[in-house]
């Protein structure tokens, strides 16, 4: 395990982040904000991917690129993989994460629905970025879902759907990690 | 029953949720980034740095007086001490000094020299005048306007933070002077 810090740096710097884009600098223009801070996740995702792969031979198909996104990558990132992978193979994925720990670390005020969508803008824009320098472009979006508590008890689903554009017209896709 | 002493930086560290620095590192590093595309100019993004630093500390405190369980500071010395070798470890797991004390003991540097927060950064020269790290003193500002506002703590100093900055050519220090201007003695 390389350096590490402790995770309400981590927390404090996104919740401030999120707060300071929609608040200060873009407070009445919500979709700028959004694309600022889908932009700031760009970048991270982007270096983040560029790291994690110097090793590696490329990856053979994109498939394998979206593998790695959910197993390695998401590891490197969370502690945990992507638990649950879905595909119709036709370009369309779903990344479903049942705990997602920036979401069961947030407080309670800024669960609110708007403040939530906005902080979500953040990790979409890692995986855009990270897919981006696998070359695989894409368009992702995120949705939570809160599951009665007697499955997930007080975790957040986050489930990430991600569009790549270039896999549509491709045959089989299994989908399955 | 003796109530518990007050734990040591690494011990906290040790027991605190962690995760990977780099993106940590690179979270920052793409926020200061952007925040010089939408600002532009320097001043105003040192002045972003530290308020959102600022916001960050206010709440922070919380969790370090809550974890560290130090007793009441009874100067500004100690206070000084005590956020360098607890407040920097326990959460960027890695202590400060504190070194450069004035003679009347109000003014101080914390430097820190192994920052995560410059891990692979390198400013162009686009960016001089840049206080790539000012949100560290924006953090300690907040932190310590939280403590000083409490009543039941008379000796409490109040901060201004007079320089921070990255050396530019040093990138692994980080160097902040902390002035007291007042101390209730």
């Amino acid at each position: 395990m390389g350096r590490e810090v402790s995770e309400s740096c981590i927390d404090s710097l996104l919740t401030e982040m999120v707060s300071s884009y929609c608040n200060r600098f873009y407070a009445n223009k919500p979709e700028l904000a959004a694309r600022r801070i889908e932009a700031i996740g760009y970048q991270v995702g982007h270096q983040l991917s560029e790291r994690y792969t110097m090793e590696r031979p490329r990856f053979s198909d994109h498939l394998e690129a979206i593998k790695f996104i959910c197993k390695d990558f998401w590891s490197e990132l969370f502690k945990k993989q992507i638990d649950n992978l879905k595909t119709n193979h036709r370009g369309t994925f779903v990344l479903q994460d049942n705990r997602f720990r920036w979401l069961a670390r947030m407080s309670a005020e800024s669960k609110a629905a708007q403040a939530m969508s906005m902080y979500l803008y953040f990790p979409c824009g890692i995986i855009r970025g990270a897919l981006s320098n696998l070359g695989i472009p894409c368009a992702v979006s995120a949705d939570i879902s809160n599951l009665p508590a007697c499955e997930y008890p007080e975790s957040y689903v986050l489930c990430v759907v991600m569009h790549a554009c270039s896999l549509c017209s491709n045959g089989h896709c299994h989908g399955q990690l | 029953m003796a109530p518990a002493g007050p734990r040591s930086g690494d011990a906290i560290f040790a027991s605190v949720e962690r995760v990977n620095a780099e993106l940590f590192t690179l979270t920052y590093g793409a926020i200061v980034r952007q925040l010089l595309t939408d600002l532009e100019e320097v001043d105003e993004v040192n002045k972003q740095l530290d308020q959102m630093g600022y916001n960050i500390g206010i709440r922070l405190v919380d969790e370090f007086l809550a974890k560290s369980n130090v007793s009441r500071c009874v100067d500004f010395k100690e206070t000084a001490e005590v956020s360098a070798k607890v407040g920097f470890k326990m959460f960027l797991g890695v202590g400060a000094s504190v070194t450069n004390w004035d003679a009347e003991g109000t003014c101080c540097s914390i430097v820190l020299e192994d920052n995560p927060l410059v891990d692979f950064v390198e400013l162009p020269d686009t960016c001089q005048g840049l206080y790539y790290c000012n949100v560290l003193s924006g953090v300690i500002r907040g932190a310590l306007e939280m403590v000083s506002v409490c009543p039941p703590m008379p000796l409490s100093p109040s901060l201004f933070i007079v320089f921070l900055g990255l050396l530019t050519s040093l990138p692994c220090l980080f160097d902040v002077y902390i002035c007291s201007l007042e101390l209730p003695f």
